[in-house]
């Protein structure tokens, strides 16, 4: 099994997570941009992504949404593509959809993801780059960025009736 | 828990500095101002941001008022980022396993590839 993700803070408004997988680039980039590929690894147990759109191109914008299974809780994160250079990078703007009805709240941020492949690893750098500081800490102290908030709060949730 | 003061008062490469300074044990200001090139009052600045963020305390020691590292911070600041951490390698661990199931529906797509 490859190493643990790493995750650093490069400057004040940015993180950066970096992973490598044992696998050819174009698996990873694939596994990245192709809609029925998604769904099998990004998000977590439990919520399904039933809204998948991807127009991969300059300007082409995108729409993920997950749904949890039990309760019927939606959440999206949408956004258009600013570079796309297939396999190896992509950058888009990314807004977070906390209901699921396509009506981004708050500021964008950047995400951009650099392949590269060395004897059959594959090396993946993914940033991301907030407006300010702020609201990069905002981020990592609610995980908000792929929406996992949800998850955790439901299991705290959890964790209190069961308590 | 104020993570926005902790992680504005990490930013700094100086208070980062004294904090490892102040990891080893307890230091006045004058301690902690001989290694860097910094007179009293700016190494006193940093300590009131650090002070502020909850990252040091000062003691009281006779006059001596020496600065002690509070690791609860530190330890929340920490906390977050592994949160993080195993946010994405939940994902990536699933991400190695369709990336395993693509390579055997793919045989080609190990090693050399012919196109692109």
């Amino acid at each position: 099994m490859p190493a643990p993700a790493q995750v650093t803070l490069p400057s004040d408004r940015e993180v950066r997570v970096t992973r490598q997988f044992n696998a050819p680039r174009q698996l990873v980039w694939d596994a990245h941009t192709k809609p029925d590929l998604m769904p099998k690894w990004l998000g977590y147990p439990g919520w399904d992504m039933p809204i998948r759109e991807i127009d991969l191109r300059v300007g082409g914008k995108y729409r993920w949404q997950w749904k949890n299974d039990a309760e019927g809780q939606q959440f999206g994160m949408l956004g258009t593509f600013t570079e796309v250079d297939a396999p190896s990078r992509i950058a888009h703007e990314q807004y977070f959809d906390p209901d699921g009805t396509g009506s981004p709240v708050g500021d964008a941020w950047t995400v951009s993801l650099d392949l590269s492949e060395e004897n059959s690893v594959t090396t993946l750098v993914c940033t991301m780059q907030y407006v300010s500081k702020e609201a990069r800490d905002n981020s990592l102290a609610t995980g908000m960025t792929d929406g996992m908030e949800f998850s955790y709060s439901r299991l705290d949730g959890l964790v209190a009736e069961a308590g | 828990m104020n993570l926005d003061a902790t992680f504005s008062a990490l930013a700094d490469p100086t208070r980062r500095a004294i904090l490892a300074r102040l990891a080893e044990g307890e230091a006045s200001v004058m301690e902690l101002a001989a290694p860097f090139a910094l007179s009293q009052p700016a190494v006193s600045k940093h300590l009131r941001v650090l002070e502020n963020a909850g990252l040091i305390t000062k003691g009281r020691d006779g006059q001596r008022r020496p600065c002690k590292i509070e690791m609860a911070p530190l330890n929340a600041a920490n906390d977050w980022i592994e949160r993080y951490q195993q946010i994405w390698e939940q994902n990536y661990v699933r991400l190695d396993n369709l990336l395993e199931a693509l390579k055997q529906d793919a045989p080609e797509a190990r090693g050399k590839r012919k196109k692109k």
